[in-house]
């Protein structure tokens, strides 16, 4: 990856935009600034960035409206969420768009640029909140809801290692935390997450349809 | 009292350590449990020695007793002389090898006893000697251990027998009924006694029932009313222990609302405004329990998940700090969940107070079979044996809590390491395998 990755933001506050901006500084380059949906589209599209820093919420149809567009035309753009609200269904939303991760407004400067390096490297993200969804959708069996023939295990279920590093996740360590309680390496603990990340993009478990779903995203 | 080395002691742990092979109990060495006795705390000690149930051992010496034709029960009064109390070093035998004037007293009584089945043996050698002679040995037993057991134990020996003491120190009343008593129950024993020692020679089946009747009538009204007092003693010491349980939840509570709340009020002395504010909140929790029955910390939800996020609301609010919640499933609350919650909520607090971190991770996790909270900081951690045996939070309000519910608590922490609090509880009226809705 580049040094400094190169970054849109896009949020419907524009005070919001420049206090990112401002606190970012020199540790990523923000290339280009959106409000809503479409011009947003129409910036990604124009600067190609390594990481678009997305609001779930955009007057406009939501941020997972931007990326199901993006997707088609730069597939290479990396989304990372960013909200304010901790809902299951918003966050669950972006990220079974195809967002490689997922942060509150609330994360310190430190831990954004980090997130967003992480992102624009091909890691995947997981705040304490969207571990805890996480381990809630996989609950260790499937539900009643989980109709039998399109349950693939392969996909709808989560390895003990896993669930032992989004517990961790949950409870606030950090990667290089989880690696040394568990006596992996960092490597290890980034590709369980993006396993994880990606059994979340594709599972039929119906807990995550369903969030999906109450965001008009099936 | 404290004699080194004598010889019963290298036999014994010889014993023990063959015993160790086949152990499945608690561990430690033997030692009788005067805490839980009928008579010298020996069957509650094998019982917490091998895992037993005392109820089981008990029932296997009344029946060794029989099948033994008496001999369990002078072995039984061996027992409670060799084997030290729980939380002493000596045994009672190890005293009364130097009691010369009770080992005399114990051979005297011995000797009598000897006379009196001899006698009986001459009038008629049925049952009465059969099971008699084992009980001289118990006699000289039970003289050497009424001589120098230790002072509770006297105590505890001198209560059951007070009914006959009675005779010479109660008031008038009572005196004359126990002898009224002791009066009646001989004439009934030796009548009974004569019947069933001329029975053999009688044809009729009659008299050694009915003489039978008036041994068990005697021994009723003898010691009825020392089984009684046995049954009443076994009652108030159970209800003693649930009172002292009940005490240490109650001072669990005090202690996480108001101990917690003026400590902050003392932290906050200079902010007036702020200080009244906890005054009223503490004043409201401590009137709902007082008058309501609702116990500091609970919350009227029902969920176990929400309760955590009322855990969340109350520390943020009170210490100013951030707490951030994953909560993974939910359930209903009951008694031991929410054991677990004021645990939590105490760990949280602790966190909040101590740790100088912000934020706390809370993290709760309902399994299938199974309940965890995890308290993190990232903060100052300290050092758990360097905690004064008066803060009771730790012991307490966590451990002692987590305990009594029947759940577990395990501290992580080092000066300058962050402290992890994991605490666990199994779910009540969950079958194995069911679970999550």
């Amino acid at each position: 990856m580049s040094a400094t990755p190169r970054v849109v933001l896009v949020d419907d506050h524009g005070l919001f935009r420049s206090g990112v901006r401002a606190e970012l500084g020199h540790q990523v380059e923000v290339v280009g600034e959106a409000e809503d949906v479409a011009p947003a589209i129409e910036v990604i599209e124009r600067l190609v960035p390594d990481v678009v820093l997305l609001d779930v919420h955009l007057p406009g149809g939501g941020g997972q409206a931007v990326i199901t567009a993006v997707k088609k035309t730069r597939p290479e753009v990396k989304f990372l969420a960013l909200s304010a609200s901790d809902a299951p269904e918003d966050v669950i939303a972006v990220i079974r768009a195809g967002a490689r991760g997922y942060v509150t407004k609330t994360i310190g400067t430190a831990e954004l640029a980090d997130a967003i390096r992480r992102v624009a490297d091909g890691d995947a993200v997981f705040s304490h909140r969207l571990a805890g969804f996480v381990l809630d959708a996989f609950a260790a069996g499937p539900s009643p809801e989980d109709v039998k023939p399109s349950f693939d295990p392969e996909l709808d279920q989560l390895t003990t290692r896993e669930r032992e590093v989004l517990r961790l996740i949950a409870q606030g360590y950090t990667y290089k935390e989880i690696a040394r309680e568990l006596y992996i390496s960092v490597k290890t603990v980034e590709s369980h997450v993006s396993s994880v990340l990606r059994k979340l993009q594709l599972s039929s478990r119906h807990q995550l349809t369903r969030w999906a779903a109450e965001r008009r995203l099936a | 009292m404290h004699e080194p080395d004598h010889p019963w002691r290298g036999e014994w742990s010889g014993w023990h350590e063959r015993a160790v092979r086949w152990r499945r109990g608690g561990g430690g060495p033997l030692r009788r449990d005067p805490e839980d006795r009928i008579a010298g705390g020996v069957a509650a000690g094998i019982a917490a020695w091998r895992g037993f149930s005392v109820t089981t051992v008990r029932i296997a010496l009344v029946v060794a007793t029989l099948v033994s034709t008496g001999w369990a029960v002078p072995l039984y009064f061996a027992a409670w002389l060799l084997i030290p109390a729980k939380g002493s070093q000596a045994s009672i035998g190890s005293k009364a090898r130097h009691d010369s004037k009770g080992i005399a007293l114990a051979i005297g009584l011995a000797s009598l006893l000897s006379v009196f089945l001899l006698l009986a043996r001459v009038l008629n050698d049925g049952f009465l000697t059969t099971y008699g002679w084992p009980q001289v040995v118990s006699v000289i037993g039970l003289t050497l251990i009424w001589r120098n057991a230790g002072e509770d134990e006297q105590a505890a020996m001198r209560r059951l027998v007070e009914p006959l003491e009675g005779i010479g120190t109660a008031g008038e009343k009572y005196r004359r009924a126990t002898m009224l008593r002791l009066a009646a129950a001989v004439v009934l024993l030796l009548t009974g006694l004569a019947w069933l020692l001329t029975s053999h020679e009688s044809i009729s089946l009659l008299r050694p029932l009915g003489g039978l009747l008036l041994v068990v009538a005697a021994i009723v009204l003898l010691l009825g009313p020392w089984w009684l007092r046995i049954a009443r003693d076994l009652v108030l010491e159970r209800q003693a222990r649930a009172r002292a349980e009940e005490r240490a939840d109650m001072a669990a509570r005090l202690h996480d609302s108001v101990l917690q709340t003026l400590a902050l009020i003392q932290r906050r002395a200079d902010e007036p405004q702020h200080v009244i504010q906890l005054a009223r909140a503490q004043e409201r929790e401590l009137r709902s329990w007082l008058f309501e029955g609702r116990a500091p910390g609970t919350t009227d939800t029902d969920s176990f998940a929400d309760a955590v996020r009322q855990i969340q609301q109350d520390v943020e609010a009170r210490h100013g700090v951030t707490v951030e919640v994953v909560t993974v499933g939910d359930c209903p609350l009951d008694d031991n969940l929410s054991a677990l919650l004021a645990a939590a909520r105490e760990a949280t607090v602790n966190a909040a107070k101590w740790s100088g971190a912000t934020p706390i991770s809370l993290f709760a996790e309902v399994g299938s079979e199974q309940v965890e909270v995890v308290v993190r900081d990232r903060g100052r951690g300290f050092d758990p044996g360097g905690v004064p045996a008066d803060r009771k939070g730790l012991a307490e309000s966590i451990h002692g809590r987590m305990a009594r519910h029947g759940g577990s608590a395990t501290v992580n922490t080092a000066p300058g390491e962050g402290t992890k609090v994991s605490l666990t509880m199994s779910r009540s009226g969950v079958p194995a395998g069911t679970g999550r809705s």
